[in-house]
């Protein structure tokens, strides 16, 4: 990590949720830990995300979802991205997905997904270890 | 209070206990707050019964609001629900009536509650997924078809559209030959716990508020036995808060609704007795009722000394409780049952009017008929079996509990003051003041649980390595296409000109600051929809854009 700069990581609200109770904990604790977050506030769109994610020249996008509309706004983001060129930018999910939904959205290219009750330790060390994909 | 000899005693008791070692968690509530080891009349000096407690009944109504409270009727069973279609929720709300229910209450889908359509954009996999969805009075028909609402109260859970939602309501009423004045039931319509913690929103917060202020206003005059606002603490708590932010920031909100509501010129006895209450049942036992009973004795003191109040009823401090969704866990979540019988039992014990219980599988999806069954057997259970509704305010008297109710009291005067010197409510708002506040509640609990300084059964204890999943409800995908076509119907058999002419009423009503609600009941029964509405009000109004979010 030596005079490497910070990780650049998205965190989203998408569609209409409002529960930012658990986004706001993790950027805290994300700034905290050295990390460069940009949280854009509620209620952004698939097309607003994928824009601020290529404006920010962002490593990461969490995307918070407790609403149940995962399958829908998902895979939407993850194709957009990729029609964006930002194949490169990891995308992790947190809040609350079924089990039966997580092999899903593996399949559609989320590298991981934090449920309720991650330590927010654990999100720390899992980006600390995957690093930048966009600058490695 | 204490002797010479008490003195002695304490002292060897002192002594006995700091030999015990210190627990690796500090004994704190679940909001931080610490507890002492022991309380004794030393922790209640000044104590006087009169003044602090009362009789049930009577001012200032820390143990209850009714003098023979649950022996002379018990709470309300009102579970949440709603789903799908207005044709789906109306089949569950005849199930739980079925079930021995006692009340209704709707839970909207996030469209609904955020003012849009279901065929809008922004819908786009919301219809009908976390409540029902509400296009027009056609689905508020649908919705509470063979259902006697002349007899049930109906709960409906609906903030920045209120006004639209209960011109549906009741138009349909009306219609269906109810007269309004017969009509029992509340709407949530407290727009300002929107802008601290739950976020659905849709105008700036002075027309937000101004709002809400018609439809208490209207109800006052024509609806008079319907609790035209439910001032709510429990979202604030879901996002984060501690026990005395909900209980200060709530109170605040219902201060700020009674000086809207005397500068339109009404008098305070004839709308106070009509404003209810919405608190989070939380794990904390003795924190919860110590919150409830403080949240009685401050509103009764500031009706009566502050505003002037001389109805008893504007005095009361009544509530509806619901035990804490964000206290359940994804892990083990048969756990949750007995989470939430603690929790109720602390909203019994903090004697509450109603309350929902929630069911086990909650933080996985919407509830399944058999957790919603079970749910409410558990406070049917509480009710019948465990016997505490046999005496009033059973623990009343307690060291602890009177001494954290005076504490509670406290830090709510602490908060009021810190609203005050912002400039007031809306001024705090606009400086994100309660947001701050709560967002840093919700850090620091997150740090002691990450830390193990609280535990969590199933979470960062206890864990199970092979968990069964719970069979759980999943609503069909053709719901949205299914609504969306209803609402198409809708358009097609309307009157176009009705729908411009009663929509520019609206405009009109609102930009001549004039009460909405006439011209809402007129626009609604010529089928116009919440969005339609929303938009023609936010013509005049603005709206609310996410940057203050």
């Amino acid at each position: 990590m030596d005079n490497q700069p910070p990780l650049r990581i998205v965190l989203a609200k998408v569609g209409l949720d409002g529960h930012d109770r658990g986004v706001k904990v993790v950027t805290r604790a994300l700034r905290d830990a050295g990390f460069h977050v940009i949280y854009p506030g509620l209620w952004q769109s698939p097309e607003s995300v994928v824009r601020t994610v290529a404006d920010e020249d962002a490593d990461w996008l969490g995307i918070s979802l407790l609403s149940g509309t995962h399958m829908t706004l998902v895979p939407r983001i993850m194709q957009m991205l990729q029609a964006a060129g930002l194949r490169h930018v990891g995308v992790l999910v947190g809040g609350i997905i079924p089990e039966a939904d997580v092999p899903k959205l593996l399949a559609v290219g989320v590298a991981r997904i934090f449920g309720p009750g991650t330590p927010l330790g654990e999100i720390i060390e899992f980006l600390r270890a995957q690093g930048s994909r966009t600058h490695a | 209070m204490a002797t010479a000899m008490d003195r002695k005693l304490w002292a060897q008791w002192q002594q006995e206990i700091e030999k015990t070692p210190p627990s690796p968690r500090p004994a704190t509530t679940v909001s931080g707050m610490p507890i002492e080891p022991l309380y004794t009349p030393d922790n209640l000096e000044g104590f006087e019964y009169e003044t602090e407690l009362g009789y049930p009944g009577q001012f200032p109504y820390t143990r209850g609001i009714h003098a023979s409270m649950y022996r002379g009727r018990l709470w309300t069973m009102r579970q949440f629900a709603g789903f799908g279609t207005a044709r789906q929720t109306n089949e569950r709300f005849r199930f739980l009536v079925e079930k021995g229910q006692t009340g209704l209450s709707t839970a909207f889908d996030l469209p609904t509650l955020m003012g849009l359509d279901s065929d809008d954009p922004r819908s786009l996999g919301e219809v009908g997924r976390l409540g029902v969805a509400v296009d027009t009075i056609d689905d508020m028909r649908q919705l509470f078809s063979e259902i006697d609402i002349g007899k049930l109260s109906v709960s409906m859970t609906i903030n920045a559209p209120a006004v639209v939602v209960m011109a549906f309501y009741l138009a349909n009423a009306q219609d269906r030959g109810f007269e309004w004045r017969h009509l029992r039931g509340t709407i949530q319509n407290d727009t300002l716990k929107e802008f601290h913690a739950q976020n659905e929103i849709y105008f700036p917060p002075e027309p937000s508020v101004r709002l809400a202020i018609d439809l208490i206003e209207f109800c006052t005059h024509h609806v008079p036995q319907w609790n035209p606002v439910s001032v709510s603490g429990y979202h604030i708590r879901e996002a984060g808060s501690t026990a005395a932010q909900e209980l200060a920031f709530t109170l605040a909100d219902g201060f700020h609704y009674i000086d809207q509501c005397l500068a339109r010129g009404l008098k305070v006895d004839d709308f106070a007795p009509r404003l209810s209450f919405f608190f989070n049942a939380h794990n904390d036992l003795f924190e919860e009722v110590a919150k409830y009973r403080a949240a009685r004795a401050v509103w009764a003191d500031r009706l009566r000394n502050h505003y002037g109040a001389r109805n008893e009823a504007s005095w009361k401090l009544r509530f509806h409780a619901q035990t804490a969704g964000c206290s359940l866990q994804d892990k083990q979540p048969e756990v949750n049952l007995i989470r939430v019988a603690y929790q109720s039992l602390a909203a019994v014990l903090g004697g509450c009017q109603s309350l929902h219980t929630n069911s086990m599988d909650e933080t996985l999806a919407l509830p399944s008929e058999h957790a919603v069954t079970l749910a409410l057997r558990t406070q049917q259970v509480l009710a019948h079996e465990t016997g505490v509704a046999n005496t009033v305010d059973p623990l009343g008297g307690s060291y602890f509990v009177e001494s954290l109710t005076r504490q509670m009291q406290q830090e709510a005067h602490r908060y009021f003051d810190a609203i005050e010197q912002l400039g007031g409510m809306l001024a705090a708002i606009d400086r994100g003041f309660f947001r701050r506040e709560i967002a840093e509640a919700a850090f620091a609990y997150q740090r002691e649980v990450d830390a193990k300084h609280k535990l969590i059964v199933g979470v960062n204890a206890y864990q199970e390595p092979d968990e069964k999943p719970l069979e759980i409800l999943t609503i069909d995908h053709a719901v949205e296409s299914e609504q969306i076509e209803s609402l198409k119907r809708v358009k097609n058999q309307r009157s176009n000109d009705e729908v411009r002419r009663t929509l520019d009423a609206v405009r009109r009503a609102a930009a001549a600051h004039e009460n909405v609600m006439p011209t809402l009941l007129e626009t609604v029964r010529a089928r116009t929809t919440v969005g339609e509405v929303m938009h023609a009000l936010a013509d005049v109004y603005g709206r609310c854009d996410s940057a203050v979010v």
